[in-house]
């Protein structure tokens, strides 16, 4: 199912203040049913406060919005049975068993026919063989996949998922999104927020943070696009001289490495072109890519801080 | 590494603070605070025998400094219920005839009831009275009765140690340390148990759950005080059966409202965990709670021997008034009409500290 119209967070010009520090600044955003909302931005660009106030754990300063057609100032607290929040770290209780986690998570909601709920969390995360094995004592990917079950106990509408994946390895990754694409096609909402850029790529649409600011949302075509830049790859010999070179020269915004190429990226094709041209010679291999997700960000990044 | 262990300290402030703050504490406390030789303590008089001789002992009693004439009570009956409500440590009882048999050398009888519930607190100032009430007579019986002087005791003390007959300190420090262990385990326990969430995140997945604050607190508090009701079960089991200490009241009444008092320590651990940051804060807090507790409610040291302003603190702490509570019931049968002066305080407490407990939790993430 593609996402509907149904729009689930609907928020305008949220802003929050820790004393004299703005960390989100006027941030609007919709987020349709259905759909993998993906957060993007530097460490401490104000995603995880976002995500707070969205579920009521942090109150904005300013602005206002709705959740699942809920205020989210006075009506937090029924969004809250509604809402699967899963913290940056790992936020169960490591001396209870997985299946005593996911009980006790379901009474704090108040799921009715609890044991039934549990064993079907427990089938669909294929988290059987752990049931009586502390929590404490699972490995990362483990871990994660229980925080998820704990999120889906009581069946909410969406899913609030602050770095899921953060320091799970490649494969667990893959089986995590795997199932949060198999749960968006059931009707449920994700909002999620991550570092990896194959993770932005699977994500229906992209909102970019930097020190609280929305930079730019939208598909990941309408980012990449919206950023305007021109990316050629180079290979050859001695690529780092290539590069402290070519960083000086007008028109190049930046050069990226990527393993064993350059990634050479600017907005102004015309000056960027004649910029590289003398180095267009038999040492070099150049060619015209797409540019990627992350070239943008890294854009977007040092654009900020300038 | 030692450096680095340095420049640790120095940015955790509170554990720093409190580093130096338990020290010094202890300096004052034990320095200023504690004195093992109580005066001032309040005495009732009965003295229906208003002559130059029982006056005279009266003032001689007052300048011994160690007792403190608060009431003049008519009747015996009214006497005995001071004692029995903690109002006066001792009874002066004068016989009616207490000049006529004393003139006429019969030596009387001058009856002293005390509190012994602490023999510590009223052991010296019932020494002293023997001496004292009789080295007054002699300087009295002047001119035509000095012949009666000769006599070594002209007037007799009789002594009557109330509630520890034997002057049994197990009878004293037993029932006392259930409070102690109360307060001791139950704010440690509480503060770790908030904080422990809080370190671990687990605190942060509760709060976006739909559970009330007052659910939260409810259900941390609950199970400790079930806890609580085990450890007291188990000091009056030993009481009884180890030291044969008395239980005269109702263990029911006990039972009850120590309620108030396991509630009042708990809330002070709650409040404590939404102010330490970590574990170790925690324990420290608690500490520092419980030093005071220890040493200004009269557990370790007659409350009445302090100077003023270690009462006033003293007063302010639940544990003061829970040892009167537990003492009475036990050691005199005290009800609950006897008893209520020391609870009210307690409910205070724990309302004051559970309110402020409340306000810090909301404000826990924000």
């Amino acid at each position: 199912m593609s996402p509907s119209e149904e729009v689930i967070i609907d928020v305008e010009g949220l802003t929050k203040r820790f004393g004299h520090k703005t960390v989100v600044n006027g941030f609007s955003m919709q987020v349709r049913k259905g759909e993998i909302y993906g957060f993007l931005g530097p460490n401490g660009s104000g995603k995880t406060t976002t995500i707070r106030m969205l579920c009521g754990l942090l109150r904005p300063d300013e602005g206002e919005g709705t959740c699942l057609g809920l205020d989210i100032v006075r009506e937090s607290d029924h969004i809250k049975p509604q809402v699967g929040y899963m913290a940056q770290r790992f936020s169960l209780y490591e001396d209870l068993t997985v299946r005593e986690n996911l009980d006790f998570t379901a009474r704090v909601y108040g799921v009715r026919q609890r044991a039934k709920a549990v064993r079907e969390v427990v089938e669909r995360m294929e988290l059987g063989e752990f049931n009586n094995q502390l929590a404490g004592t699972l490995s990362g990917g483990w871990k994660q996949r229980l925080a998820l079950a704990c999120c889906l106990i009581h069946a909410p509408k969406l899913l609030l998922l602050d770095e899921p994946t953060a320091g799970v390895d490649p494969k667990a990754r893959r089986e995590f999104w795997d199932r949060v694409n198999e749960l968006t096609s059931e009707g449920i909402t994700a909002l999620i927020s991550t570092h990896y850029m194959d993770e932005a790529e699977r994500c229906h649409r992209l909102a970019y943070i930097a020190y609280g600011n929305l930079l730019t949302s939208g598909t990941a075509e309408e980012v990449v696009a919206g950023e305007g830049l021109t990316t050629y790859s180079v290979a050859g010999e001695d690529l780092h001289a290539l590069a402290r070179n070519l960083k000086s020269l007008a028109g190049v915004q930046q050069v990226v490495s990527f393993g064993n190429t350059l990634h050479v990226s600017g907005k102004d094709t015309v000056a960027m072109e004649s910029s590289i041209a003398p180095f267009k010679n038999s040492t070099y291999g150049w060619k015209k890519v797409d540019t990627s997700l992350e070239e943008v960000f890294i854009s977007l990044m040092s654009r900020k801080v300038n | 590494m030692v450096m680095k262990e340095f420049m640790q300290m120095r940015r955790d402030r509170l554990t720093f603070a409190i580093m130096i703050g338990i020290p010094l504490m202890q300096l004052i406390l034990f320095g200023f605070a504690i004195n093992s030789d109580p005066k001032h303590l309040p005495t009732a008089v009965l003295c229906p025998d208003q002559s130059p001789f029982s006056r005279s002992i009266l003032t001689a009693m007052q300048n011994s400094a160690y007792f403190d004439m608060v009431a003049k009570p008519d009747t015996e009956a009214e006497a005995s219920r001071m004692l029995t409500l903690g109002e006066v440590l001792f009874v002066v009882n004068f016989p009616t005839d207490f000049s006529r048999s004393l003139v006429r050398g019969e030596t009387p009888a001058l009856l002293l009831q005390a509190d012994a519930t602490d023999p510590l607190a009223v052991s010296n100032a019932v020494g002293a009275l023997k001496t004292l009430a009789n080295s007054a007579m002699n300087r009295d019986l002047a001119g035509s009765l000095s012949f009666l002087r000769g006599a070594s005791t002209p007037v007799e003390v009789e002594v009557h140690a109330k509630y520890n007959p034997e002057g049994v300190t197990q009878y004293n420090i037993v029932p006392g340390l259930m409070g102690v262990v109360l307060t001791m385990t139950l704010v440690i326990i509480t503060s770790l148990a908030v904080t422990r969430e809080r370190e671990r995140g687990t605190m942060e997945n509760l709060l976006t759950t739909p559970i009330r604050p007052l659910e939260v607190m409810l259900g941390k508090l609950i199970p400790y005080i079930m806890v609580g009701y085990l450890q007291m079960l188990l000091i009056v089991v030993a009481a009884h059966l180890l030291f044969q200490v008395p239980l005269l009241g109702s263990l029911i009444l006990l039972f009850v409202v120590s309620v108030l008092f396991i509630g009042a320590n708990l809330a002070v651990g709650i409040t404590f965990s939404t102010v330490a940051k970590n574990q170790l804060q925690a324990v420290q807090m608690s500490f520092f709670f419980f030093l005071p507790s220890i040493l200004l409610s009269g557990f370790m040291f007659p409350f009445r021997g302090m100077p003023e302003w270690a009462q006033w603190i003293g007063t302010a702490l639940p544990l003061t008034h829970y040892l009167r509570v537990v003492r009475g019931i036990l050691l005199k049968g005290n009800g609950f009409s006897d008893i209520w002066v020391h609870l009210w305080p307690i409910l205070l407490f724990l309302v004051i500290v559970l309110t402020i407990g409340l306000k810090r939790y909301r404000q826990t993430l924000d």
